[in-house]
């Protein structure tokens, strides 16, 4: 490494020794609105208010108290984003489904990941089916897919967010590069808030967190042209969710 | 400059090259763009559907104010305890494999980049939207190195071939019409002329993948550092974040230190209401935790992750208790979008790396009060700002405190006097009946002479017509 180690760990000193010295006078809290903030927090470390976690929870959107009020707020979420949502009694008709659309649109070659989930619409989908995750990473390979196929850790009804992983979702690049992102949802997957999806990352992965966790809100979209929205700026212009369960 | 044009081809240069001339050329472009009604009605424009989307995604909060309250809460809490906060942070990072440098000042950052792609061989670099590194001039600092950059995201991509920098640091490019972004196009990719934003999207959408394939070295910015996991989140619309840190072998990352948050649940808070505040959206369509470089038995992701930790003056920030809540900044943008200031005088007007109110407040830190003041100035102090944001920065408070510092710390002479004036005549009742006498009788000679003094502020108003006798003669013949 052509940085020098003596430089930048000096550097650190002087960073932090400023931080140091710059914390030894307190700053007034911020002003609220409500006490119910002021109330709710509790002395942290140092004598520092820190925020519980579920504090904030019921000032957000809201999430849906039951399975079924979850489900029906994530199909409304994900249909205001432009996401397009199926739903399907099992993984067979998961596949049915998905050959179905590969075939209307003309895919002539998807991408998937190996899991038990996302296997079974791999085999049956009726054009070239490239794995990621069988061999060394190709990544020119991925790029010519028209769609990639994945798994998820959860579905966020609050947010319409999917969740997903570089360790159970065949990577990084499988649900961003193809032109059209296909999901599989299963129903028991969908928890109500971020909060909620969040905890699960805390539990699941203690200790080996994946190198990348991602919340996907819709297909990829920009503004930046006169703030008109347009979908599909760099990653898929289409997020196909497919609801199992 | 054409009628209506909304561009600002007319000031190639942001930034005045010597800090001293940044007021005179501020005043000198805010009164250009003032003047340039079609550039106005064009900001608005693209402004309007933001309100709308706001208002809307507000709604669906179950409190939106208290929302906010934990939300600058969480931020607070988090700044206040960087001294914990940040060495927790750097270790589970660098326990998850990544690498960290740390950087004192712009120069220092520059290098250790430079450093890191020198070590890397690195041939073609891809960067996603990053505002600390157009605080620390990166790009011209890598071009002038030999390594060329590609700006992924569109609004920057689009500046970049302008040769401008971001108008606004969220809208990099909400001032630029449509068909200027053909014009534009055709003449850097050849590709024919088209009036749909769409087609535009999908021309760099086609340009960039190849790019993304074939770039050595990915550089991203961070949202938010979570001490509890060592992740550094990032939050974006396009993808183009998602790509950069997926496909080239090394991933650099760069954050100012002040990023920090202690937990995942401040971003349950946080992710949604950066969405809503800046861009009116329920949630960005990527929010992304990255912990270090690719993992065993995952199958992509850089082999390497270096993340630069930026001071540059932060801590000079954060030694001030009075303003150590504009740390807080999420770069949600809110505060520009509801900014008379902003609305009227452009985002390149202000000639700073972070525009707007919020921009008013930290560059004088960043970058020196007695050359910056002038940003303090420009604000109506309407609180619409401090109203935005989603974090409860008490930012046009903040612009009053600036001009009390550089009034402490660089005394203006006449200013002195006049207050000095006042004193005397205000304290001593007889003296100021008299001059109260004296100016009713000689207001009309001001509207004629134009003293030196008032001339910049007659230009654009009327003195009022003098009343015919002062007010406590009419309160006693009242009575």
């Amino acid at each position: 490494m052509s940085v020098n180690t003596s430089t930048s760990s000096s550097a650190r000193d002087t960073i932090l020794g400023r931080i140091r010295e710059a914390l030894r006078v307190s700053a007034p809290l911020p002003h609220m609105t409500s006490h119910a903030t002021e109330e709710a927090a509790t002395a942290g470390p140092g004598g520092l208010t820190i925020l519980p976690a579920d504090v904030a929870r019921p000032w957000l959107p809201d999430g849906g108290n039951t399975p079924e009020e979850r489900l029906a707020l994530l199909t409304e979420n994900l249909g205001k984003l432009r996401a397009e949502v199926h739903r399907v009694a099992d993984h067979a008709a998961a596949a049915a489904l998905v050959a179905g659309i590969a075939r209307d649109r003309g895919w002539r070659k998807v991408a998937w990941h190996g899991h038990p989930r996302v296997e079974p619409l791999a085999a049956a989908v009726g054009c070239e089916a490239h794995q990621v995750d069988a061999a060394a990473f190709d990544k020119n390979a991925l790029e010519a897919c028209d769609a990639g196929i994945t798994a998820c850790d959860a579905a966020v009804a609050q947010t319409g967010s999917i969740l997903v992983s570089s360790a159970t979702c065949g990577g990084r690049a499988l649900s961003i590069l193809p032109h059209v992102h296909v999901v599989v949802v299963s129903l028991d997957q969908i928890v109500a808030t971020l909060g909620d999806a969040l905890d699960l990352v805390r539990s699941h992965y203690a200790g080996r967190l994946p190198s990348m966790l991602s919340f996907i809100t819709g297909p990829s979209r920009t503004g930046d042209i006169e703030r008109i929205l347009v979908l599909g700026a760099h990653g898929p212009k289409e997020l196909i969710v497919i609801l199992v369960g | 400059m054409t009628p209506g044009s909304p561009i600002a081809d007319a000031h190639p240069v942001h930034e005045a090259e010597d800090p001293h001339l940044a007021k005179k050329k501020f005043l000198h472009d805010a009164a250009e763009h003032v003047r340039d009604t079609g550039h106005r009605a064009f900001v608005r424009k693209a402004l309007g559907g933001y309100y709308t989307n706001r208002d809307t995604q507000k709604a669906r909060y179950r409190d939106w104010e208290q929302a906010r309250d934990a939300a600058s809460l969480a931020k607070w809490s988090a700044v206040n305890r960087l001294d914990e906060l940040l060495p927790r942070f750097v270790a589970t990072f660098e326990a998850n494999g990544g690498k960290v440098h740390w950087a004192r000042t712009a120069e220092e950052a520059r290098d250790i980049i430079l450093g890191l792609l020198r070590a890397a061989k690195a041939k073609a670099v891809i960067k996603s939207k990053c505002m600390t590194s157009e605080e620390i001039h990166l790009n011209a600092a890598m071009e002038q190195d030999g390594y060329g950059v590609v700006e992924s995201d569109l609004g920057e991509f689009i500046q970049q071939l302008r040769g401008e920098p971001p108008y606004h640091f969220v809208f990099p490019c909400m001032h630029v019409r449509r068909d200027e972004i053909s014009d534009l196009f055709g003449k850097h990719l050849g590709t024919p002329p088209t009036d749909s934003p769409e087609e535009l999207t999908m021309i760099a959408r086609r340009h960039m993948r190849r790019l993304y394939v074939d770039a050595d070295v990915g550089i991203t910015g961070a949202n938010f550092l979570v001490a509890e996991t060592g992740q550094i989140s990032i939050t974006e619309n396009e993808g183009n974040a998602r790509l950069t840190a997926a496909l080239p072998r090394m991933h650099i990352a760069i954050s100012g230190i002040e990023k920090v948050v202690a937990n995942l649940d401040d971003l349950a808070v946080l992710l949604p209401m950066l969405a809503t505040a800046g861009a009116g959206q329920p949630m960005t369509c990527y929010n992304t935790l990255y912990a270090g470089p690719r993992q065993p038995g995952e199958c992509d992701g850089p082999e390497e992750m270096h993340l630069v930790l930026l001071d540059n003056q932060r801590t000079a920030i954060l030694a001030d208790p009075e303003q150590r809540d504009s740390l807080h900044c999420i770069r949600c943008g809110a505060c520009l979008n509801v900014c008379p200031i902003f609305k009227n005088v452009g985002g390149f007007t202000y000639g700073t790396t972070y525009q707007g109110p919020i921009g008013s407040v930290i560059t004088p830190h960043l970058r020196g009060l007695a050359d910056w003041n002038h940003l303090s100035g420009a604000s109506s102090l309407c609180g619409a700002c401090t109203d935005a944001c989603p974090v409860r920065i008490d930012i046009h408070h903040h612009l009053l405190h600036n001009r009390r510092n550089a009034a402490k710390t660089a005394p203006n002479r006449w200013e002195k006097l006049g207050h000095r004036l006042f004193v005397m005549v205000a304290t001593r009742p007889w003296l100021f009946a008299a001059g109260g006498a004296a100016f009713r009788k000689t207001l009309w000679l001001m509207k004629k002479l134009r003293p030196p003094l008032l001339r910049d502020w007659l230009a654009t108003r009327d003195l009022p017509a003098a009343p015919p006798a002062s007010f406590r003669s009419q309160w006693r013949a009242r009575s």
